[in-house]
């Protein structure tokens, strides 16, 4: 790991590169993230009316909540399942393992480097933006500010640890289209992004509480709204710690099995 | 030592069966079948340090498979593989410090952008050294002509530009091994030529050990000393170019430009005893078939000369694409247990 730290920055580097050399992804994507934000907020406050709270969560909470998990999405998301699939599709992933690197690790470099550039020209530019618009609440303490940073860098470890998987898949059927896009929609549902896991009726939110994609959105932006707090911050720390070791077994276990069976398509 | 060595080297891949009909797409659903191809069918070869080896063969003859083992993508079926003294698949990471590899058809350059960026970030990969990269990639722009093009994004480079600078990124590092696959396809003379000039020149100062496979001949009698020929995943043919035109050429003609007319039955006089065959071109020229191994063309030519104004004289061998074409067609199987026999 070490001695390839310098490759691994600069594969972030490229990254942001090919991020700046496309800038009309970039504008769209501050749109589309604009509107989502603002659609959601106006749906919450629709649909809280003259309630005070709703699942537990103030109206006030709500709003934050909305606008702090779709800047930590464009901070966690990226198209890595796809990259990996269309390169496994195309044979190009032969080419990747003529390179003395790992090629997950990779890959995850790479989707950090795009994370990184969307947090850095997008999400913090953006934050105070909705902000000035909006009415949110951030929170006032440091401490609070750090280890949210910290969780949504475990956001994006587990997320991308999901996208390889998914990805990884092509390796073993010939299409895994369906899949990804089931993940996706399983990613925003499920994590806490569209409706907060509160407010799903009790038996799925105790399936909910089992699966990994929780950990991607609701425990970092309950910890930021301060419905976490004190050491139920830490309990919600641990759970991604967990997740993120865990998931590293299957992924290390397919990748092995793909190494065997790999067909590179295309003679 | 060698620096490629394969033994008994197999790779069989599952296919897929589909069944007919609707009846046979439901079978299917619920139990597949599979057929097993070999792609590569027991091979054994050596590549000695310092050798150009042309991998040569018909689309589907396993030439691209071979490649893939020898550079650790893919795992052998069953056989023994040790390149640079290691076993390609396993630790690959360590394994393919030491070699190069291109793709004709595939670039390992990042597509949208500066081709420099590219080697840079091949430079921290394989760990050069400040100084050698420095070096190594003046002495390869200068050589490739690419200082104009460094800054390009990939995606904006014509294919002759792409390739050499795939070229370039393939050597960065100083790789003892060279893998190439196809990698003047779609090229035109122009760049085929650069290329192979430049292969060339880094293969005598560098010793470096070049694979490559490729469908036009002109780059194998360029560039290659041996030359392996595949078929259906056996090995037909593995010698030197020049045996390979010997056994398998057929005879060689020979074109004379006149300045009186002669009729053939004159030159069918002058050449009487030997077993050639004479053809009518026009007024003042015609041409002679000089079969293999049965008549020397220095014969043919003595008896000619002094007897007949000559202003012109060509010699034609029958060239490699006819050769091969020759034994492609030929489907080889038995002349090609003869061709591997003989070559034991």
């Amino acid at each position: 790991m070490l001695p390839m730290f310098s490759a691994y920055i600069d594969m972030i580097r490229i990254r942001f590169l090919m991020m700046l050399a496309y800038r009309v992804n970039y504008y769209s994507g501050i749109i589309i993230y604009a509107i989502n934000i603002g659609a959601y907020y106006f749906l919450w406050k629709a649909i809280y009316g003259a309630n005070e709270t709703l699942g537990e969560f103030t109206v006030l909470q709500m709003t934050t909540y909305v606008a702090v998990s779709w800047m930590a999405r464009a901070f966690y998301f990226n198209n890595l399942d796809r990259e990996i699939a269309n390169e496994i599709k195309d044979g190009s992933v032969a080419v990747q393992l003529t390179k003395p690197y790992p090629y997950l690790i990779f890959k995850m470099m790479q989707g950090l480097g795009e994370g990184l550039f969307r947090l850095l020209l997008f999400s913090v530019p953006g934050m105070v933006i909705v902000t000035l618009i909006f009415q949110i609440e951030l929170p006032t303490q440091f401490d609070v500010w750090l280890i949210f940073m910290v969780m949504i860098f475990f956001s994006f470890l587990i997320n991308s640890q999901i996208n390889l998987l998914t990805g990884m898949f092509a390796f073993f059927v010939e299409n895994n289209e369906g899949l990804m896009r089931f993940k996706r929609i399983a990613v925003d549902l499920f994590s806490g992004l569209i409706i907060p896991i509160s407010f799903f009726p009790g038996w799925a939110k105790g399936v909910l509480e089992w699966l990994p994609f929780q950990a991607i959105t609701y425990l970092p932006a309950s910890v930021f709204t301060r419905r976490v707090v004190g050491d139920a911050i830490y309990n919600a720390f641990i759970v991604q710690v967990i997740w993120f070791l865990f998931l590293s077994i299957p992924i290390y276990v397919i990748w092995k099995m793909a190494r065997r069976r790999l067909v590179v398509q295309g003679g | 030592m060698s620096a490629i060595h394969v033994n008994h080297l197999r790779k069989v891949f599952k296919v897929q069966k589909n069944r007919e009909g609707l009846k046979g797409a439901f079978q299917d659903l619920f139990k597949r079948q599979y057929n097993q191809v070999a792609a590569v069918d027991d091979i054994s070869f050596q590549i000695p340090r310092g050798e150009i080896c042309g991998y040569i063969g018909e689309n589907g003859a396993g030439k691209s498979t071979t490649i893939k083992m020898l550079t650790g993508i893919l795992v052998p079926s069953s056989g023994q593989i040790e390149v640079n003294g290691m076993i390609p698949y396993k630790d690959r990471e360590k394994f393919v410090r030491g070699i190069g590899v291109v793709f004709g058809q595939r670039s390992q350059l990042w597509w949208d952008i500066g081709v420099i960026e590219s080697f840079q970030l091949l430079k921290k990969v394989y760990r050069v050294p400040e100084n050698d990269f420095k070096m190594r990639l003046d002495e390869i722009v200068e050589r490739l002509q690419l200082s104009e093009i460094l800054n390009r994004p990939v995606r904006k480079l014509s294919l002759g530009q792409r390739m050499r600078c795939e070229l370039a990124a393939s050597l960065l590092h100083n790789p003892s091994i060279l893998f190439l696959d196809e990698p003047t396809i779609g090229l035109d003379i122009v760049v085929k030529t650069e290329i192979r000039e430049f292969l060339k020149e880094m293969n005598q100062k560098y010793e470096t050990t070049i694979l490559l496979t490729t469908h036009d001949l002109q780059d194998i009698e360029a560039l290659c000393s041996r030359v392996i020929m595949l078929d259906q995943g056996h090995i037909i043919y593995d010698g030197g170019l020049q045996n390979l035109k010997d056994k398998w050429g057929k005879g060689k003609e020979v074109h004379f430009q006149f300045q009186k007319t002669y009729p053939l039955s004159t030159l069918h006089d002058l050449t009487k005893g030997l077993n050639v065959k004479w053809f009518k071109e026009n007024e003042l020229a015609a041409k002679v078939w000089i079969p293999q191994n049965e008549v020397n063309v220095s014969d043919v030519l003595s008896r000619i000369v002094g007897f007949t104004d000559i202003s012109d004289i060509k010699i034609f061998e029958t060239n490699t694409d006819e050769i091969v074409r020759e034994i492609y067609k030929s489907g080889s199987a038995e002349k090609a247990k003869e061709v591997v026999a003989s070559n034991v």
